[in-house]
């Protein structure tokens, strides 16, 4: 579903990833782990094409066909959806009306007729009942006020409406509590299928007691310098990263 | 209510074009450039008005001689030579359409964007409809609904015919010839406007437009509308119109004035889309406004305002909260693009006790344009207990426009609450980003977060206005992001 090879980007000049290779298919889930400042968060932005970031070499393959140059909003009709590791508010704008936007856009994009709105309520109610959201949040400006653990729901939220190939979730643990964090796990386990495919990145293993990975992928200065299977995030926690710089610098 | 046949509607038809043969007949004699008091007098006489009127107006010119054109606002434009005008040129008739087929596609595209239905676009278009055009029966209906009332709504010339009292007492009595040079100016040569009167306890069942007086012959240059809600009325009043609107003459000085007598309320809404120039900044409408209301005893006026169009906009709805327990309110939206400058905002007079005023003004300014909000809070020293809250939200887009803020505040007496709150934001590429991911192309993610900032207000109007004005305000910051 994703492949990537041999990507190098770069912002102002100065070069984060220095030549990922990653193959995700469907049914899978990887975990990407690594120490601050290894390239995690870029990644993540590089691939749904933040235009900050500037791919200097390198592709990107959405089964089988390259995204690199596409806009974000066309990676996004084609199925990749990434979960913020800081939301954005936008006053005014309900959660409702930003969602039910999304979905007609990406019907529209795709030669279809706007979702019908008895249609969108039903699959809203549907899919913040999986989320344990109460209704009172879905009429409220799109983050603004939102606690660390409601603007994460309503990132899951987002995903399980708009039905990705490819979710990446981009340090979605960080500012969670335990219910949060069983909550968001739970549903993004209920949303996992054969044909998606889901990019954990984080930095610290307790969310893969939850979402359990086929594989994690240790990030180091731009590279992945080890890969393994959930063990791997185990020996992390315990042993840190240090032992990883150590041996890909020895 | 008797039935309104096939004989009727071709009996007001035949009429309708007897008034345009009328047209057609003086389209010719059109006023030479420039102003004096041979030139209102003559404007006078060409509207048959009574001696009271023509006095009135030479009155307002005798004043406006006296009068400097204001510097104050925080626009630049070139001055306009007030003796190379014509102050007197009958509505013009525009040529007949046969077809849509005809009409600029870019207009056409422009409606289509608006949702305006197919019968509306040819009406705006000059399109020639037939027989059974259905906005012209409706028109109908609503005029006998409201004669069944005893409410009067007709363009001013005839007011000043057929109501003469009604107008002698209030005309002026708002805004009068003093008040500034371009109130001065309007009252000495106005060509028409509305005038409307809602008996005591009436409340008007529907929303009241221009729309509806369907033998105007389209917007006049120095337009003068009267408002008066007798006691304990309603009515809801609908200005102006989201198709863009062209007009061969650059400047625009209209003077509303509204009258809600003891426990009346007026709510006035105005979609306001003037050519306001191409994107160099070239030929826009200049409007400079006079509005404002005044509030007796527990009367209520609200004003809304979308501002999109005009390279100029100079326009400052007021309320003058005279009676005890009035309420003034000001929603206000003012759009920038291009070149264009706008310095908007009002004025909420507190004279009377308990008087309460609220003002919410959003301005988004995009392009190289110029935004400024302008508002006068004033508590007289008779005003016990006048509450006032201000907020004024300012939006930025690009690096290269303006958001100015001018709140003036005059208390004098201390029991007063007054509430200012302002904000300045611009849309973040963060939030563009975001929007992207989740499928949102760039221009509507501008659209959804103007529209989010906007929506206190576009709450405020009517529904049916309120669609077509959020659609006018995605197609005014249309390209403006690049």
């Amino acid at each position: 579903m994703l492949k990537i090879e041999n990507l190098h980007a770069q912002v102002e000049d100065k070069d984060i990833l220095k030549g990922i290779n990653l193959e995700v298919k469907p049914g899978e889930v990887h975990a990407i782990m690594g120490p601050n400042g290894a390239g995690k968060s870029t990644l993540s932005s590089v691939i749904a094409g933040n235009e900050n970031y500037e791919v200097t070499e390198g592709s990107i393959e959405l089964d089988g066909e390259d995204i690199s140059e596409l806009a974000p909003e066309e990676r996004a009709h084609a199925g990749v959806f990434l979960s913020f590791q800081y939301p954005v508010e936008i006053p005014g704008v309900t959660v409702t009306n930003f969602i039910k936007t999304a979905i007609n856009e990406s019907r529209k994009a795709q030669g279809l007729e706007e979702m019908p709105a008895k249609d969108m309520l039903k699959k809203i109610r549907e899919k913040s009942e999986l989320l344990e959201i109460d209704r009172k949040f879905l009429s409220r400006s799109l983050n603004e006020g939102f606690s660390g653990g409601e603007k994460k729901r309503n990132e899951i939220f987002q995903m399980a409406m708009l039905e990705p190939k490819l979710a990446i979730l981009d340090e979605t643990d960080s500012g969670l509590d335990i219910d949060a964090l069983r909550i968001v796990a739970n549903g993004v386990n209920k949303l996992k299928s054969e044909d998606n495919a889901v990019v954990v990145i984080t930095h610290y293993q307790r969310l893969l007691d939850y979402i359990v990975p086929d594989y994690v992928h240790v990030l180091h200065d731009g590279k992945i310098v080890k890969t393994g299977d959930a063990s791997l995030a185990l020996e992390l926690e315990k042993k840190g990263y240090d032992w990883i710089k150590e041996e890909v610098n020895s | 209510m008797s039935k309104y046949t096939e004989d009727d509607l071709r009996e007001e038809l035949k009429t309708k074009e007897y008034e345009y043969g009328f047209y057609t007949d003086i389209e010719a004699d059109k006023f030479p450039a420039g102003l004096n008091e041979d030139i209102v007098r003559a404007i006078s006489k060409k509207k048959n008005e009574p001696e009271w009127m023509t006095e009135w107006r030479l009155e307002a010119f005798r004043i406006w001689q006296q009068m400097e054109e204001p510097e104050w606002a925080n626009v630049n434009y070139e001055k306009p030579d007030f003796q190379a005008i014509s102050y007197y040129s009958a509505p013009k008739q525009k040529p007949k359409l046969n077809s849509l087929d005809e009409v600029d596609p870019e207009m056409l595209a422009t409606f289509e964007k608006l949702g305006i239905s197919l019968e509306e676009q040819k009406r705006l278009a000059n399109v020639a409809v037939d027989i059974v055009m259905d906005s012209v029966s409706v028109a109908t209906t609503f005029k006998e609904t409201l004669a069944e009332k005893g409410i009067i709504f007709m363009p001013i010339s005839e007011a000043i015919q057929e109501h003469p009292e009604l107008v002698k007492k209030y005309i002026g009595s708002v805004v009068p010839p003093t008040d500034n040079f371009y109130a001065a100016l309007n009252s000495a040569v106005f060509s028409d406007g509305s005038f409307c009167y809602i008996p005591k306890g009436v409340r008007c069942p529907m929303e009241l437009s221009t729309y509806f007086r369907i033998n105007e012959g389209g917007t006049g240059q120095f337009e003068r509308t009267l408002v008066v809600a007798d006691e304990s009325s309603y009515v809801s009043y609908l200005e102006g119109c989201t198709a863009p609107q062209r007009d061969e003459n650059q400047l625009h000085a209209a003077v509303v004035e509204l009258i809600a007598m003891e426990d009346a309320e007026i709510k006035y809404s105005t979609v306001q889309n003037w050519f306001p120039g191409d994107a160099s900044g070239k030929g826009g409408v200049f409007n400079f406004v006079t509005k404002r209301g005044l509030c007796e005893t527990n009367a209520k006026i609200s004003w809304t305002q979308v501002e999109t169009g005009s390279a100029v906009t100079w326009k400052y709805p007021s309320c003058v909260l005279k009676g005890n327990n009035s309420v003034g309110e000001f929603y206000s939206i003012a759009v920038t693009n291009n070149y264009q400058q706008a310095d908007t905002g009002t004025k909420m007079i507190h004279l009377g006790k308990n008087t309460k005023s609220t003002i919410i003004s959003k301005g988004i300014s995009a392009g190289k344009s110029q935004n400024s909000y302008r508002g006068l809070v004033q508590i007289g020293p008779r005003a016990e207990n006048a509450r006032n809250f201000s907020q004024c939200d300012s939006l930025l887009m690009g690096n290269e426009c303006g958001a100015h803020t001018f709140p003036y505040i005059e208390a004098k007496n201390k029991s007063a609450q007054i509430e200012h709150e302002a904000t300045t934001s611009k849309i973040g590429e963060d939030q563009l980003f975001y929007c992207n991911q989740r499928g949102i192309d760039t221009e509507k993610a501008i659209a959804l977060i103007v529209n989010g900032f906007s929506k206190e207000v576009l709450n405020k109007l009517p529904m049916e206005f309120a669609v077509e004005a959020q659609k006018l305000l995605e197609i005014s910051l249309e390209g403006s992001v690049g």
